[in-house]
Order: C-alpha cells, then structure tokens, then sequence
C-alpha cells in the first residue's frame, strides 16, 4: 500500500473534537480503544469533509494503533471519503429492489440536473455524486443518503428539483 | 432555510410504509405514530413489563435464567437476521457460569438488498429492543452490550443513543437494574458501508475497530466471540420479539404463527407494488394476502417472479410463490428461502438476465476479497451475466455459469459467497428462456424493461 506517506504530520483536533471522541472510547473496556475507530473517524469526515492521512495519523496517535491499521479501516468502508468531495454528498440507490422504483432514473435525472457523471463533483464545488448499494431503505424507494446521515425518501425528479434548487439557495448560490 | 433545514423536509415519515392498518396482529410495529417512541410511550403499551416481571417486580416470583431461556424455546422464535436459527437454543449454548466477561451484540446492520425492517423498529420502538436485549443479558449472565447500526442510517443510531440515555434514566440499564443484583451496561456502535459487516463475524471484527473480514466458523461466537470472548449476536427483531414472550408465554408465540415457525414475522415488501413497505403478520400467512396487503402488483400488470427474502435468496416464479405461505419452512420446500424477509416483487415488464446483472454487481463489490472462489467467482458472475444482458454471450455461457456458482458454493469462509451463486442457479433454473432469448436473438425478451 503505497496511499499511506512517509512521515506524514499527525493532525491535532480541537478540545471539542476530542471530547466527542473521548465519547466513544468511553464505550469499550479501556483496553479496546481501537473499537472507537469507526466514529471517530465519522467524526472527523464530518468535520473535515473527508479522512486524510494526517487525520488518519492523529487518530492513530489518539487510540494508540498504528496508522496503517487506520488506513486499513478508512479504505475497507465505502462511506469513508478518502479524498475531498463536493460540500453536499449525494449517494443514490442504485440496488436492485430501489431500480424497480426509479432508482437509476433519479441517478440520471441528478447527472443531468448537475451536469456532471456520477463520481464526479460540480464546478462550484457543492455537489458530489454517487451511486450506493443497499441503504437499508429500500421501501421509500428512490432513496438518497446526503453527506452520509440525512436519508431523503421517495426522490421522485420533481423533489430532486426542489432538493438541489433548495440546497443552492441555502448556499447563496441560487 | 438553512441546509439542515433543507435536508429535513426530504425525511421519511413512515406513514405509508409502516404506521397503516394493514399489518395482522402486529407485536412489534403495534401501535406507532412516529411521535410515540420514547421511553413513556413505551412504557404505556406495556413496555418494560417483561423486564419487570422477570425481576420479580411486580410482585410475582421472576423468572430465573433457565426460566427464560426455556421460554424462548417454548415460543419457537427463530433468527430474524436470514438463518432462521432457533434462538432459544443459541442462548442455551453460552456458558451461564463461565466467570469472565461475555459479550450480547444486536446486528442492526441491515443491508440485505430489500431489507428495510429494522430500521423502522429502532426508530419508531427503539426501546423494544432495548428491553429484549436486556432480557437476554439477565438470561445469558452477559455484563455488556452493543448495537451495531447500518452506517447508513445515522439518524436512527442517534435516536438509538437518546433511547438509552432514557433506559439508563429510568434505571433500565446499568449498574443493579431496579435495585436487583443484575447489572448491564449498553452501547450504540455504528458501520460505515460495508454490506459485509451483516455477517456476524465480520460484524466482530468491525466493532474491534478492524476491517470486517468474517472469521472461519466454528468457533462459533458463543465460544469465541467480541474481545475473544463468548458472545451471542442476534438481529434487531429478534430481540424485538422477546418482550412479547415473556409477557404472553411462549406458547401464545409459538400460536401465533405455526409449529416450528412461531409468531409474527415482518417483511420488508419492495418493488413492483402499489404500496411498499413494512408488514408485520404472523408467519404462516399466505403469500397472497402479503400481495394484497401491499397493494397488489403495481399498476394491476401481472405478477412475474418474486425474490421471497433478499436478494441472496433464489427467485421464485409466480405460480410457485402464489401457492406459498410465508414461513421458514414453506419457503425452503419451495426452493429458495425466507431469509432476512424481504420480498422482492417483480412484474411481467422485468428482465431477469438484467435484474441479475445488477445483484451480481452488488456481490462482487461487496466481497471482502478473503477467499479466492468468491474475490474472483463473484467477478466472473457479474461479468459473464453482463455480457449476456449486453447481447455479447455465447451458448457455452449457461453451463460455465452454472459451474462457477457450483464452485463457490461450500467452498467460502461466509455465506456471501452462496449469496452470490444461489441467485444465479435460481434465476437460470427458472428463466433458463430468458437467458437463451439474450444469448441468441441478443436483445432483450421484455424490451419494457425499464
Ligand atoms: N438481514 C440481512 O440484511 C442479511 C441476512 N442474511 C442472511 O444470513 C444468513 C446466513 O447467516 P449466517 O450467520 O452465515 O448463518 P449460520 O447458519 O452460520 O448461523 C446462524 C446463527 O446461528 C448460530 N449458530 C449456528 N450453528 C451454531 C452452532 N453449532 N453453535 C453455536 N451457534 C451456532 C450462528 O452463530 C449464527 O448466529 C443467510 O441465510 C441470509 O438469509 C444475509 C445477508 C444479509
Ligand atoms: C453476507 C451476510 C450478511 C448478513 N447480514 C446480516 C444483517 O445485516 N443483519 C442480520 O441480522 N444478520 C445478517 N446476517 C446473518 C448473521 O450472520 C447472523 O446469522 C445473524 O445476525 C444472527 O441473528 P439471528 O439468529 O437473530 O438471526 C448476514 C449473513 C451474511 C452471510
Ligand atoms: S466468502 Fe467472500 S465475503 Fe465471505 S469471507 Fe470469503 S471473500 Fe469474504
Ligand atoms: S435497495 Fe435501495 S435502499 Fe435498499
């Protein structure tokens, strides 16, 4: 694995960011630290928008483990953003049952409202697009999760619409 | 409008795919509006009752751990994660006495393609499954507990985490249970997309902070669990069901639903149907009035084939399913399986060759890459059915399918390996047509397919 840097700097978090981890570690016997992995590294894609290395370093001076065992954990789990993404997340349903229901059509319908491919970002930076597997959501089909934990429901192309054109505006971007 | 406020107005309310009046006799989904989950709520339907009673706390003489235990067995309930296993008999395998620590674990981590059920458990009835964990720990001796939730679905973790701060108020959870002796600590953990993780093993190996590659079973986790040490893990609505049991009996269960397949099952119905969502009924019930609950076919076409218990579960053609009852065993005789209940319903516009070519994807992207006859069988699936969807197979396609299906099948470390090959040996076996008229004519038998 070659993604991991030599010598790459360990990030220091902010009192607030830590105590949020120190709630997770609070969790897991005092010698499983390391099962505090998985939201701490949620916490900091939250934050930061993506898990970089000199995050993944931090982390890992954090719980006491390596990095590379970090890395290991940002690579294995679809949701960890390795690199930066658009200030909105779209992740579509693209599985089976959610492609019975218009799935796939509302991937369509965001690459042509965005004009970008899915995996790319928008110019203006606030739009990344995906395609995901199953959310667990199947019966509010077309089903979209933004910026990992906001579930949209019953996406049909007129309430894509009104997501973007709402979220553009929120951003002043109208 | 901020972008939270945004955001919100996209949620789910769950009045049509779980709050209706077409489940039969529900115990689980019985009573929810969306605004009743919290811990008062529960506790004015008769929540927290069972954990009362086997206390002693109402006044009764409580249950002890082999009363428990022998009650669950009694009730017939079996896994409602996709297995089936009898839970009465797992819970009887963990070491009562063994005096370390041991380990309970919820698998909340849905992610069967289909599989849409415990989600709304833990957002509308989180304390439900709360309170049957906690039955389970006071059963099994178990000092500490966790719920592994989908990544997926944040917002239910978080209300998952509010739900125990009022168990752990109320003197629910904790150091000496209302003022017993039993103590039980309970924490909210949380996936991050990993279909794999579903599967317990991996599940362990997530929540000790690690990539979720299953382990070689046996051991199983009652011997060799989280940390090492012997763990149960159950799914969300088995745990849900436990409350239920202990305050009606195990036999009033077991008579809900039939012998060997005791009480109410809820499915997940998605697809081509006028209204999908969730169905709690009791197991046993025909297929048909599971039709009719939801709708009936969309748009009155008819029916073509449906995938009776997610997508690692063989399709089965209308005229066999329309003559099923949805159980365990009624599934299994007809050939495939109730697995996790998610009923996958598809109309006469749908391709199969097509509709393969997307679960194929799936379990090639979610293979964990551990074991050589799924990292490349299931990349071999997806592209010979690929090829053929695209007009480009060849007449030798069929049987070197087939034989690679046969040749994960038995061979993995998990079960997602069969996951992927059973579907495939399903959909040839019973739409080996479809696949001909792709091979030869190179289009497509239903060009509707949309
Ligand atoms: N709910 C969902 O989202 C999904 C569910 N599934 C389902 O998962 C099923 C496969 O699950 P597995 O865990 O591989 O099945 P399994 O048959 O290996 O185990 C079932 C349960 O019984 C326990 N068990 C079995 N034999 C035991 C023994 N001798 N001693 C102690 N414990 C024992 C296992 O630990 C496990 O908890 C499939 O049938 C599929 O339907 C698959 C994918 C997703
Ligand atoms: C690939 C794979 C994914 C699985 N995903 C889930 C899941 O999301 N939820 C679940 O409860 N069980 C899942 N299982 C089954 C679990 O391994 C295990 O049998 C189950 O959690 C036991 O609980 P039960 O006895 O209450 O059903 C999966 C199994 C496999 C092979
Ligand atoms: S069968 Fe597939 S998913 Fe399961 S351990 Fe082997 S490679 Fe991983
Ligand atoms: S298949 Fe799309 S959410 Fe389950």
């Amino acid at each position: 694995m070659s993604s991991i840097k030599q010598g790459v700097q360990a990030q220091s978090f902010s009192e607030a960011t830590l105590a949020r981890f120190a709630r997770e570690v609070a969790k897991y016997p005092a010698e499983q630290k390391q099962s505090a992995v998985m939201a701490i590294l949620s916490i900091v894609q939250q934050e930061q928008g993506w898990v970089s290395p000199e995050s993944e370093q931090g982390i890992a001076d954090y719980l006491g483990m390596p990095a590379m065992a970090v890395h290991e954990v940002t690579t294995f789990y679809n949701m960890y953003n390795q690199r930066p993404v658009g200030k909105y997340k779209l992740n579509v349903c693209t599985n089976l049952p959610c492609v019975l229901r218009d799935g796939q059509k509302a991937l369509a319908h965001l690459e042509q409202k965005l004009g970008i491919h899915m995996g790319e970002t928008s110019a203006d930076g606030l739009f990344t697009l995906q395609q995901s597997e199953c959310l667990g959501a199947c019966a509010d089909s077309p089903v979209m999760l933004v910026n990992d934990r906001h579930m949209c429901s019953f996406m049909s192309n007129s309430r894509l619409d009104q997501l973007i054109d709402d979220l553009r505006a929120a951003e002043g971007k109208a | 409008m901020n972008a939270n406020q945004v955001l919100q107005q996209f949620s789910a309310s769950g009045v049509e795919t779980c709050f209706h009046d077409r489940h039969i006799n529900p115990q689980i989904y019985a009573g929810l509006n969306g605004k009743n989950w919290s811990i008062k709520d529960y506790e004015a339907r008769g929540g927290y009752a069972a954990l009362r009673k086997i206390l002693g706390q109402d006044g009764g003489e409580g249950l002890n751990q082999d009363q428990v235990i022998a009650t669950v067995k009694e009730s017939g309930l079996r896994g409602r994660g996709g297995a089936g296993f009898p839970t009465g008999l797992k819970w009887s395998f963990m070491p009562r006495q063994f005096p370390g620590v041991k380990h309970l674990v919820c698998n909340s981590d849905e992610g069967e393609p289909g599989t849409c059920k415990d989600r709304e458990i833990l957002m509308h009835n989180p304390h439900i499954v709360i309170e049957g964990m906690i039955i389970a720990a006071y059963a099994m001796g178990i000092p500490l507990g966790y719920n592994y939730i989908h990544g997926e679905i944040f917002e239910v973790y978080e209300r998952f985490e509010a739900a125990l701060e009022e168990a752990r108020a109320a003197g629910y959870l904790g150091d000496n249970i209302m003022g017993s002796s039993f103590s039980f600590q309970l924490h909210a953990a949380h996936g991050f997309g990993a279909y794999i993780c579903g599967e317990e093993t991996a599940l362990l190996e997530s929540l000790e902070g690690k990539k979720g590659q299953p382990r070689f079973k046996p051991p199983f986790p009652a011997s060799f669990g989280l940390y090492g040490k012997p763990t149960t893990i159950n799914n969300t609505e088995t745990f849900a069901a436990v409350p239920w049991i202990i305050r009606n009996g195990g036999q009033a269960y077991l008579e809900c639903g039939k012998p060997n397949n005791g009480g109410t099952k809820i499915f997940s119905v998605s697809g081509d149907v006028e209204r999908p969502g969730n169905y709690e009924i009791p197991l046993g019930t025909p297929f048909a009035k599971l039709l009719e609950l939801a709708g009936g076919v969309r748009q009155g076409r008819k029916l073509k084939a449906v995938i009776p218990g997610g997508s690692s579960s063989p399709v089965l053609p209308a005229d066999i399913i329309m003559n099923c009852t949805m159980d365990y065993d009624s599934i299994a005789k007809a050939g495939s399986m109730l697995g996790s209940g998610a009923v996958i319903v598809m109309d006469d516009t749908r391709c199969m060759v097509k509709s393969l070519q997307r679960l194929s994807y799936f379990y090639m992207h979610e293979s964990c890459g551990q074991c050589t006859p799924c990292r490349e069988g299931t990349g071999w699936l997806w592209r010979m059915v690929d090829r053929i969807e695209r007009g480009e197979g060849k007449p030798s396609d069929l049987a070197l399918l087939d034989n690679v299906a046969e040749n994960i099948m038995g061979r993995t470390i998990c079960a997602l390996g069969d996951a992927a090959a059973m579907p495939v040996r399903g959909m040839i076996k019973h739409f080996r047509h479809e696949f001909e008229h792709h091979i030869e004519h190179k289009t497509c038998m239903v060009p509707a397919y949309v």
